[in-house]
């Protein structure tokens, strides 16, 4: 006679490994006083661009650098490079997203003691990369005006698990006809009240707005670290 | 696309919850999946497939439980179901809202063992 199978009880995420080490590196970054920004989009859609201003603008106010997926080439590392500030390739072969262990082991012997800001851009693509975190404080999810204003609709997770949209190539907007107001629309059914800044690199409208953003963040995160110090430091006294 | 290596990251965690509780074969393994959790269940399935071959779970079935999607309602107060993924409102009452409760699943909960 077959016996019949016994069921055991197991409750294990699939992802515990990514999760523990992203745990860790979200410590170790509140603990050195560093702010972490990922980047997700689908592939051309300005990420590199967008990165390299930014890195421009922000090392005047913050010690920045940033990590960089690309799974064969280094022509992004190279080109924000261009910005001064330190970029280090992650080439991930085949795989088509970022690990937190990839960013663990990137860092080791690279990050600088003192860096208060860490850019991380992901692979370019929309569907993998929203499974893992890498401790990052903040996702942003890009996506260019070339690309149509359904995109968010076409891929709702991974607006889902970003905190801030980025609309590219503002300047191209006339051209293509896009309807800013359909894509906003459509970005807040997948994800209601989600920040959405419209961009352009090229002619450096909406940088300005986004600089503004991202510093409220950093400082909002310092002032929620900084707060949980003097509680800490109340309980020992 | 990264299907594959979650299928890979089931299987450890089977072997070793499998260790945990001798050496019995395992026939199947349950799996939790929201439609936020970023994988497709049908290319779960096929990556399973694969990822199993050769190894000593060979035989092990893959059985996908999918989790609705439930948010906390602000205007009703409680938990409710959404419209759909692409347009997360409360199904009951229409009030968008953010806050996701259950849908990001990705857990192996149970395992069948013969021994």
């Amino acid at each position: 006679m077959k016996m019949r199978p016994r069921l055991v009880e197991v409750r294990q995420r699939v992802l515990k490994q990514n999760d523990l080490i992203a745990r860790e590196l979200r410590q170790r970054f509140l603990d050195s006083g560093i702010y972490v920004v990922s980047l997700v989009s689908s592939p051309g859609s300005g990420k590199t661009a967008f990165l390299e201003r930014t890195l421009s603008l922000a090392r005047q106010k913050y010690r920045t650098a940033a990590l960089v997926g690309d799974l064969a080439t280094d022509n992004d590392a190279v080109r924000l490079a261009r910005s001064q500030a330190p970029v280090k390739q992650i080439t991930t072969g085949t795989v088509c997203h970022l690990e937190a262990e990839m960013i663990r082991n990137a860092l080791d012997g690279w990050m600088d003691p003192q860096l208060e800001l860490l850019f991380i851009e992901n692979v370019g693509n929309l569907v993998c990369p929203s499974s893992y975190d890498l401790g990052e404080n903040l996702r942003l999810v890009l996506m260019s005006v070339t690309e149509g204003e359904d995109k968010p609709l076409k891929y709702p997770t991974i607006y889902n698990t970003a905190d801030v949209a980025i609309i590219t190539k503002t300047d191209l907007a006339v051209a293509v006809e896009f309807d800013a107001a359909m894509a906003h629309t459509n970005i807040h059914a997948v994800r209601p009240g989600m920040e959405i800044l419209d961009i352009s690199v090229k002619s450096g409208q909406g940088m300005e707005n986004w600089m503004r953003l991202l510093e409220s963040h950093i400082t909002e995160a310092r002032a929620a670290h900084a707060g949980k110090e003097t509680q800490s430091t109340g309980a020992v006294e | 696309m990264h299907e594959l290596s979650i299928a890979m990251s089931i299987l450890d965690v089977v072997e070793e919850e499998s260790a945990r509780h001798g050496d019995g074969r395992v026939a199947a393994v349950h799996l939790k999946l929201g439609p936020l959790s970023g994988v497709m269940r049908d290319s779960l399935l096929a990556a399973f497939d694969l990822a199993r071959e050769e190894t000593p779970l060979k035989d092990c079935q893959l059985l996908i439980e999918e989790i609705p999607i439930v948010v906390y309602c602000p205007a009703c107060e409680m938990e409710r179901s959404v419209v759909s993924i692409q347009n997360m409102c409360c199904a009951v009452c229409g009030c968008p809202t953010p806050q996701v409760l259950k849908g990001r699943e990705m857990e192996v909960c149970a395992m069948e063992l013969c021994q």
